[in-house]
């Protein structure tokens, strides 16, 4: 490994960012409610994204209840059931994975791992989160409206979200598009924090190649979140027009219990296309910071450096852009061009290459290595598996021949939720054991932790291969009950009893998870410093926890990458991003002290 | 390409203190300037994706141009003086001039003000007219697109207020400078935006 002569390094501009002058709290309440502390804020949106993704749990265990015992439970009507559908799903993808993702991972790993005392535009940051709790507590207010709230599934086509045969037509389809506004503007303001504290916050020799993985995860997919979420923004304007005003940019004319409404001429597809325009985006604003994050618990937990590095930073830029061209796959059955289904097949089987060439690298960057079977580890080996399978299944259904056969059956449910519901979820799990000593100062139970994995792990391909299946056998997704339907065997009905059970088994375990999470916050063993022995910048401060303005007096200096793993003749296995490099090094004996961990390309 | 260069890097063969390429010459800039050009970047999205929507219903049967109502002209020029004026703070503030840089300042923000108010009173004669967003969808993306627009500005007069507190209470003219370049660049998007959209509605 070269080293730059330590004249050469004087030579460089002091810093990048001048030391900035932090917002100092003065009470309580500013340091712990509205706290403009990147790590707080973090916390915070964990916490609420946390606390409504148990309301959503809740909802799918009720819809699970339905759809394996239909007759049992007289208290889920129909025009419930929808509702949970809708509220689930939007609560799942947009309130828990994009906000946890970004507003809480990346607000406590960016500042952490570039180098930062803080984010540039702290007050920005805090205003971030105080909106999207609003928008969180909006979302739960169309609980007691009336009507209650909306049921025209996550999607909310026109016109059936505002038409009065959906659930939720008189108010609950407003405050849902309202939430949904609030919720871009409170993520635009923080994802402006995000991009830019990239950009020009990173320390002294803090390249943007030596940044980990997970920052160039969580870094595109803010960027990808800025350039999409104007999209539903502006379907959601407009939609909320057409409900309350009477325009109608969507609604077509129509008939409604015999009468002729006032719409005339909307175009229902253009919905469809501004909301997949952001729609399939987001399913990358998901899954990078996962792709991302999963690179660096294998490399920490596998002592070794992630294989590929460029690759693995290009893939994930290669997928961001990617991921503007294929929106229309999801709308192979909606009447548009059958030329358009030709091409948005094609861009989607395109995307396979990169997301495959990162498979290979998590592979190989395990080859060979000295894999310990921590709790991060066994989480982050769950996602690879879990994520080729799920991966797979998209597979099929970007083929416009086999969708259209499958669209709208409970195959396609099966995927979505493989791919992007339990995938990231096994990473926000690994993370979270990862760094809760971090955030916390405590690990947290270790035979709970493997109790928890094992029955997530087990339990989500018990309860979603099943489901698999029953798209096959022509299973619709959204039915509240099949009824005497000739096609679908009595052996259905039998699969989806043993599908709801093992739902509420793998339920049960996050309960588990939880309670571990509240209970090491007080009494879990006490963490050493570095318990993972890691390179990289965010457990290198000078206090764990982190404390306000994350580094002491001088800024860290980063002399090396974040993959520093398995180095020969230093005292230990690894190097840390801030260890100045030894004076054997700097004068030219470098290649025993520290060889290239990677052969050149 | 500076970025090319950053993303060639081969991070696993240097180790020391080294610059990104692509953080240019260690010249200071305050984020704000990065943080207001994504936010651009945004809010091009959004005026871009609202007139795809424009040009896709447009093409169905039941669009009936709207004739613009001539206030919208006035609007316009006092829409690019307010430019001006903010531009020429800018100009100010380089020199050291306080007193221009309040000059313009003030005189940029009170006509983004009359611009605002001229803008509800092209709504109020449109709708005293019975143009209302629902009977034509023509008129429904008039009041959409210059509603979105108006909050827009809106936005950058609250922007504009604190750059006015800042003034008020002696801030040192090298540190207002920023601040008020911020707010020329942006009224300077929102123009741009301005003549587009108005060119679209007018030719259509």
């Amino acid at each position: 490994m070269a080293t730059v002569a330590p004249a050469e390094a004087e030579a460089l501009p002091p810093a990048e960012v001048e030391d900035v002058e932090l917002y100092h709290s003065k009470s309580w309440v500013t340091k712990y409610v509205f706290s403009q502390d990147a790590k707080v804020i973090a916390v915070q949106y964990s916490v609420t994204a946390g606390a409504i993704g148990l309301v959503a749990l809740v909802l799918s265990w009720l819809m699970r209840l339905q759809l394996g015992f239909p007759d049992l439970f007289a208290f889920i009507d129909p025009t419930d059931y929808y509702q949970f559908i809708t509220m689930h799903g939007m609560i799942m993808v947009i309130y828990l994975l994009t906000a946890l993702f970004l507003g809480g991972f990346g607000n406590y790993l960016i500042p952490l791992m570039v180098g930062a005392r803080d984010m540039v535009f702290p007050y920005l940051n805090m205003l971030s989160y105080w909106i999207y709790l609003a928008a969180v507590l909006l979302l739960l207010a169309s609980w007691f409206v009336p009507g209650g709230p909306t049921g025209a599934g996550w999607t909310l086509y026109p016109p059936q979200a505002i038409l009065s045969g959906t659930p939720g037509s008189d108010s609950g389809i407003i405050i849902m598009l309202v939430s949904l506004a609030l919720f871009i503007i409170g993520f635009t303001m923080g994802g402006l924090n995000y991009v830019v504290t990239v950009l020009q916050a990173r320390t002294r020799g803090m390249t943007l190649m030596r940044m980990p993985l997970t920052v160039w995860g969580i870094f595109t997919a803010t960027v990808l979140a800025l350039l999409a979420f104007p999209a539903l923004f502006v379907g959601a304007v407009m939609m909320t027009l057409d409900s309350l005003l009477g325009t109608s940019f969507f609604m077509p004319s129509i008939v409604e219990f015999g009468e002729y409404l006032e719409y005339g001429g909307g175009s229902p597809i253009l919905f469809q296309h501004l909301f997949w325009f952001f729609g399939h985006p987001e399913v990358y604003i998901v899954a990078l910071p996962a792709f991302g994050i999963v690179s660096d618990l294998l490399s920490v937990h596998a002592r070794r450096h992630i294989f590929g590095y460029r690759m693995m930073v290009w893939a994930i830029v290669i997928i961001g852009a990617l991921s503007f061209v294929v929106w229309a796959h999801h709308m192979y059955v909606s009447g548009m061009n059958p030329w358009f289904g030709f091409f948005f097949a094609t861009t989607t089987l395109i995307i396979a290459v990169p997301t495959a060439l990162k498979v290979y690298n998590w592979t190989l960057t395990l080859w060979k290595a000295n894999i310990q079977f921590t709790l991060p580890m066994l989480f982050a080996i769950g996602f690879i598996v879990t994520f080729v399978n799920g991966g797979i299944t998209g597979l099929f259904l970007g083929n416009v021949v086999v969708d259209v056969p499958l669209s709208d059956t409970m195959f396609v449910v099966a995927h979505f939720h493989m791919v992007m519901g339990v995938a990231p979820l096994l990473v926000i799990f690994g993370a979270i054991y990862h760094w809760y000593p971090l955030i916390t100062g405590r690990m947290l139970h270790e035979g709970m932790g493997r109790f928890h994995f094992w029955v997530t792990f087990v339990g989500a391909y018990i309860i979603f291969f099943p489901i698999h299946y029953l798209g096959f056998l022509g299973v619709p997704r959204r039915y509240y009950e099949m009824g005497e339907t000739s096609f679908i065997p009595a052996s259905a009905d039998t699969l989806n009893a043993f599908v709801t059970v093992a739902a509420l088994i793998v339920g049960f375990a996050q309960l588990v998870f939880l309670y571990n999470m509240i209970r090491s916050a007080s009494s879990g063993k006490i963490a050493e410093h570095n318990p993972w022995r890691a390179v990289s910048l965010e457990w290198q401060t000078p206090e764990m926890p982190p404390a306000h303005g994350n580094w002491g007096p001088e800024l860290p200096v980063v002399y090396r990458w974040a993959y520093a793993y398995g180095v020969p003749g230093a005292a230990e296995d690894f190097v840390a991003q801030d260890a100045p490099p030894t004076l054997a090094a700097a004068s030219g004996d470098d290649d025993r002290q520290e060889p290239s961990p990677q052969p050149a390309e | 390409m500076n970025l090319f260069a950053s993303l060639s890097a081969k991070p696993w063969q240097v180790q020391g203190v080294i610059a990104d390429p692509s953080d240019g010459d260690g010249e200071f800039r305050p984020p704000a300037y990065l943080g207001l050009k994504v936010f651009l970047a945004v809010a091009t999205v959004i005026f871009s994706l609202m007139m795809v929507a424009y040009g896709e219903r447009m093409e169905m049967g039941d669009w009936r141009p709207l004739r613009e109502p001539w206030l919208l002209w006035p609007n316009t020029a006092v829409l690019i003086l307010s430019s001006i004026a903010l531009y020429w703070a800018v100009v100010r503030a380089r020199l050291g001039d306080r007193d221009g840089l309040r000059l313009g300042l003030l005189a940029g923000g009170a006509l983004a003000a009359v611009f605002l108010v001229g803008q509800l009173a092209a709504w109020r004669e449109l709708i005293a007219l019975g143009y209302f967003a629902s009977s034509n969808p023509a008129n429904a993306f008039f009041y959409l697109i210059t509603g979105l627009h108006g909050l827009h500005l809106l936005g950058g007069l609250i922007a504009w207020g604190r750059t006015m507190t800042k003034l008020g209470r002696g801030d040192e003219i090298a540190r207002l400078g920023a601040s008020v370049e911020l707010c020329a660049i942006y009224w300077h998007f929102l123009l741009a935006v301005w003549l587009i959209l108005f060119g679209l509605m007018l030719f259509t």
